[in-house]
């Protein structure tokens, strides 16, 4: 909402800057987010007079003007079409500076010298969509005779400041020039000047038109007025300069005028041609489906049902509250027109305009909400200046169909709920006086305030709303802060923070980065990470209305996001990347999802580059620990086509399974252009959450001495080192305090496809120093076992 | 014999301060005070001497011995010393030289963020909850009190699962989610992500983070609010950092309010960051909690009031941190997370 100062002093007696009006505007509750001079740098530029046209002796397109400028007449040369003789024009003498600190030097064209320039709007800095058509290519022409070396920016009053407003939804009301009077005069304690509306009529409107008929819901009233003998014109400058000030571009004194009254009071208004309109009758229908219809900005347009149209009796002639009709618009040659002030439902000019993507002036206001009640003071502010600027005559008298008449309501307030409330102590009288400030007529009563709200106040409706106009007037910046009272509170952590930041500390400290990613992702992803066909993580929940297919589905996993990343960076020949994510996969209990899905929460843990599985793996099992987390199992994964068959494993704690590492099957990386082997685990974080214990109890330091034997024992390839470990540890008799293996040997002196391996065992007792003979009997009694279940041989 | 004990001194020192290595040492030690040295040889002739002459040339030979020994422990650590000094010269290596065998992760900034401010509410006595980020319709517009027809409902805002369904738009529903599950009174926190349907560019992303907080208790006033507040933006951007409460709309609140907070960059002098205004726009949302609001979640909106204020932590972490792009926290460049 662009707020021209000079247009508000209209209404506001006041002296104010800019920067003072924004400023209280601002704190009372109206959001600026610029301010700006309409002088975008010009310094120098008169008025002068072109007194003769000559043609250029060498060019055909230019001709050389003689300019009086006052002090001098000047020969200035110019390509322009549009000027004439007698005519008063913005000129740029040598010395002159323009927009963009351009210098203004003399020139010569073709042999004739020029000393200076005319100048279009453009160059006086108004910006281009808000200059009208036959202006934009020509010299700007003044609508009248000036003092010859007046300052163009005191004609044009360049220097007045322009506030722009961020308006925010409830509000409606002040996306208009009185509105925003209302704020300031309410801000600043200033009296407000309302305009005074009367104009002379003829006629009756019964001449012109029969009747109106709203067919549809969505149209509360609809207040019409004729105007005859209309005479179409360019506005009167002052009201051009208005408009093109609060970004508006003229178009002809009738719309001109429509959009004036629009900015002025909010109430968007539309003036068709009455003469095209067939039949008696205007009818404010639904569209019907497919029905066309060619809008004003040439565009054909195909309507349905949800679409409120006002028609004739032939086709629709606007889309309401949206767009006119280019068959019904107002043209040079009208003569007859009908002034529409309607108020439309809020919803219908959303959707439409949104169906349509064509967002309008007018849209922007009816989707707000407006007052019923503008429609007839804004139509017939319509009719008042159409008579000031002579451009037709009123038609006497108006239909006006109003279905439901909004009425004002009365809303009492108690001052000490206020008070309490906004943290204040204020009376009443102070109460009432803010209230009043605003326009909302206020008593009090018997230790209540009775406020009556106009129509125009769509916000208003309970006391809060009521005690939230005195507290932005007296200033929520006035309000002294107060601590807050009651019961000292402890401020606590949900438990699964605590083991989060446990599980981050350690992680960060193992040298993994912490990462981010979506929680929607392409569904395609699941064939990317060659996701079993028949895996439950393929059932995931569809965003109905997606950004686009990447990011179209609730993740299940978040394998394909952690390989999103790593070749991201892959690709950006980063060397290496260790990242761990802690976040959410949602889980649907049914398909087409109807209940809320099960969201849980996912540790995935993943790298590329210099480390292997084992790395990998002893990260988790260093987690876990820290975690509280011992005994952990793993069993080999065959059956995840996501992973490498030989190099995954399923992690157990007391059989219950926590979650999935491995090596990043090859197909995989290839699908993700990584040539390097990538290492995933994702761990379910609820399990962790179960199992971790934090309870930490101090076991005294061995006194007694611990002794070592080493077994190596060839084996099978299939017997793994945690088979042998386990059974190892059957033999312990509470004395084996560690088992390591050394090395695994394969080759000279041992068979194919069988292993050496090497164990050093640690014996220790916490009672007694061990004798020799019972670690003996424990070693040989492992040896047998070994050789019993897995065939082994002693290697000697 | 007493010459001949100086004579022997004599030559002993002479000779000790002739010897090149510490083993030359050892040997001459062991050659001269040794049991067949010079030394001990001598005084085997003691025993010629007279009675009132042996402890005299005995006092005088321990002497000798002492002042020998002295020597030779000198003139040792002197080698010792030698020794470790020359070693250290063979020792010296680059200092210089880079390594990278040591690994150490580095924090998402955005988390770190939510992690500080957590903490900053956690020591200003508010409990940490969490919510899902698929929600009801009700719980993240509805009971909230957002008009029936207002376009953040819209397809083309939020992002729906079926009608009833939707990616949180924001982090209020914890509100809504507190306020049933606990009761009152209330002092809560919950940040997490947040959904909204905005194409991707350098401020936006259809994925963003919010930190909701919520007060609910009686008496609980604006003037409360803006005491909490102003104490954690002074404690998060430090205690120079001035703050103004602009009036506002939010439809679950009323009054409503924005918090402008000075320029991070050039703390409320004026700079081109925040446009010469000298505040940084918009940073926080705040208000009393609608009567609707509370009367929706079971509480009694006469006896009991509240606040509650919202944040955007994306665009904290990028004021915090000078990041341009939002992107960046979201694509994980392994050189972009390294930098905190």
């Amino acid at each position: 909402m662009l707020l021209p100062i000079r247009w508000l002093k209209d209404y506001i007696d006041t002296q104010k800057s800019g920067k003072e009006l924004a400023d209280g505007l601002t704190l009372s509750g109206s959001h600026v987010e610029s301010i700006y001079s309409m002088n975008k740098g010009v310094k120098g530029v008169i008025v002068g007079k072109i007194i003769e046209i000559e043609k250029h002796p060498d060019a055909d397109k230019l001709v050389i003007c003689k300019i009086d400028i006052g002090r001098e007449v000047l020969d200035i040369v110019t390509g322009a079409t549009n000027v004439r003789e007698g005519q008063f024009v913005p000129v740029a003498t040598v010395g002159t500076i323009l927009p963009g600190e351009i210098i203004i030097q003399k020139t010569n064209f073709r042999g004739v010298d020029s000393f200076g320039m005319l100048c279009s709007l453009k160059e006086l800095g108004f910006n281009e969509n808000v200059i009208s058509k036959p202006m934009k290519d020509g010299i700007f022409i003044l609508d009248k005779e000036y003092p010859l070396g007046t300052d163009i920016v005191d004609v044009l009053n360049l220097n007045d400041e322009v506030i722009e407003f961020e308006i925010t939804p409830n509000r409606p009301d002040c996306l208009s020039i009185l509105g925003m009077a209302r704020e300031t005069a309410a801000s600043f304690e200033l009296p407000l000047k309302e305009p005074e509306i009367s104009f002379e009529t003829m006629d009756n409107i019964s001449d012109y038109i029969k009747d109106i008929d709203i067919e549809s819901k969505n149209c509360n009233r609809y207040y019409a007025r004729v105007v005859k003998d209309v005479v179409i014109k360019d506005s009167p400058m002052w009201i051009q300069l208005r408009l093109m000030e609060a970004g508006i571009r003229p178009i002809n004194n009738i719309v001109d005028i429509t959009n004036f009254v629009m900015l002025e009071f909010g109430e968007p208004l539309h003036a068709f041609d009455l003469e095209k309109i067939s039949g008696e009758k205007i009818i404010v229908r639904q569209a019907k489906t497919d029905e066309a219809f060619i809008s004003l900005d040439g565009e054909s347009r195909k309507l349905n049902e949800t679409d409120l149209v006002i028609a004739d009796d032939k086709e629709p002639i606007a889309i309401a509250g949206v767009m006119g009709g280019l068959h019904s618009e107002v043209t040079k040659d009208t003569k007859l027109i009908l002034i529409e002030g309607a108020n439309f439902d809020q919803r219908s000019v959303r959707l439409t305009s949104k169906r349509l993507s064509l967002r309008t002036e007018a849209s922007n206001r009816f989707e707000k909400g407006l007052d019923p009640n503008l429609c007839q003071i804004a139509a017939d502010r319509v009719c008042q200046l159409i008579e000031l600027t002579k451009s037709g005559k009123i038609v006497d008298s108006f239909i006006d169909k109003y279905k439901e008449k909004k009425e004002e309501k009365t809303i009492s307030l108690r001052p000490e709920r206020a008070n309490m409330l906004l943290g204040l102590d204020i009376n009443e009288d102070i109460m009432i006086k803010y209230l009043n400030l605003l326009g909302l007529k206020s008593v009090y009563k018997e230790g209540l305030i009775y406020t009556t709200v106009p129509t125009r106040r769509i916000d208003i409706d309970i006391e809060a709303d009521l005690i939230e106009e005195i507290g932005r007037l007296y200033g929520f910046h006035n309000i002294e802060s107060k601590s807050l009272i009651g019961e000292l509170t402890r401020g606590v952590k949900p438990f699964s923070k605590t083991i989060e930041d446990e599980v981050k500390k350690t992680l960060l400290g193992i040298g993994f980065n912490e990462v981010m990613t979506y929680s929607f992702i392409s569904p395609k992803v699941y064939d990317k990470t060659n996701i079993d066909k028949k895996s439950h993580l393929r059932d995931y929940i569809k965003i109905l209305n997606p950004l686009g297919e990447d990011y179209s589905v609730m993740r299940t996993t978040l394998v394909p996001t952690m390989m999103d990343l790593f070749s991201r960076n892959y690709n950006k020949s980063v060397k290496s990347a260790f990242a761990f994510e802690i976040g959410n996969i949602f889980l649907p209990k049914e398909l087409p999802i109807v209940n809320l899905p099960i969201e849980q929460k996912v540790l995935s843990i993943g790298f590329y580059g210099e480390k292997d599985f084992y790395f990998l793996k002893e990260t988790v099992e260093k987690l876990l620990c820290k975690l509280g987390i011992k005994d952990i199992e793993y069993k080999r994964e065959e059956e995840n086509p996501v992973f490498h068959p030989g190099r995954t494993a399923k992690a157990f704690v007391n059989g219950i399974e926590i979650g999935t590492m491995g090596e990043v099957y090859i197909d995989v990386c290839e699908n993700y252009d990584i040539n390097s082997k990538v290492y995933i685990a994702e761990l379910d974080f609820e399990k962790i959450m179960e199992l971790c214990n934090f309870e930490r109890k101090y076991k005294s330091l061995p006194k007694y001495p611990s002794t070592s034997r080493d077994i190596a024992v060839i084996v099978d390839e299939e017997i793994l080192v945690g088979d042998i470990k386990s059974l190892i540890i059957k033999h312990s008799k509470g004395i084996i305090e560690d088992i390591e293996l050394f090395d695994i040997y394969r080759g000279d002196q041992i068979p194919e496809n069988m292993k050496s391996m090497a164990f050093s065992i640690t014996y220790r007792s916490y009672e007694r120093t061990l004798k020799d003979k019972e670690v003996e009997e424990i070693q040989t009694s492992i040896i047998r076992d070994l050789e019993k279940t897995f065939d082994a041989k002693l290697r000697s | 014999m007493k010459e001949k004990l100086e004579e022997i001194k004599h030559l002993a020192i002479k000779t000790i301060e002739g010897i090149k290595t510490l083993e030359e040492l050892e040997n001459f030690r062991i050659k001269f005070l040794g049991k067949k040295g010079e030394l001990t040889l001598v005084l085997r002739d003691m025993g010629k001497l007279s009675k009132e002459e042996r402890p005299i040339v005995g006092q005088i030979a321990n002497d000798i011995r002492k002042e020998i020994e002295d020597k030779l422990s000198v003139v040792k650590m002197e080698f010792i010393k030698k020794a470790k000094k020359e070693r250290n010269e063979k020792e010296k290596i680059d200092i210089t030289i880079d390594t990278n065998n040591i690994m150490i992760g580095h924090r998402h900034p955005l988390l770190k963020t939510i992690d500080e401010l957590e903490d900053l509410f956690i020591s200003m006595g508010f409990t940490v909850v969490e919510g899902p980020e698929i929600e009801t319709v009700k719980n993240n517009f509805d009971s909230l009190n957002s008009p029936e027809n207002h376009p953040s409902r819209d397809l083309s805002d939020t992002f729906y699962l079926n009608d009833e369904l939707l990616l949180r738009t924001h982090t209020s529903p914890v509100q809504i989610r507190a306020m049933k599950e606990m009761g009152v009174p209330l002092k809560v926190i919950s940040a997490g992500r947040t959904f909204r349907f905005d194409d991707v560019d350098d401020t936006h992303s259809p994925m963003f983070h919010q930190l909701e907080g919520l007060v609910i208790g009686e008496g609980v006033s604006m003037a409360n609010l803006i005491h909490t507040l102003d104490i954690f933006i002074k404690e998060l951007f430090g205690k120079d950092m001035q703050t103004r409460y602009r009036p506002h709309h939010f439809p679950f609140t009323e009054p409503s309010a924005e918090v402008d907070v000075s320029c991070i960059k050039c703390r409320g002098e004026g700079c081109s960051a925040c446009n010469f205004t000298g505040w940084s726009m918009e940073l926080l949302g705040c208000g009393m909690v609608h009567p609707k609001v509370l009367e929706n979640c079971g509480i009694d909106s006469e006896k009991y009031t509240g606040f509650a204020f919202g944040m955007g932590i994306d665009r904290i972490t990028m004021v915090k941190y000078g990041i341009t792009d939002i992107r960046l926290l979201f694509e994980n460049d392994m050189r972009f997370l390294k930098q905190f």
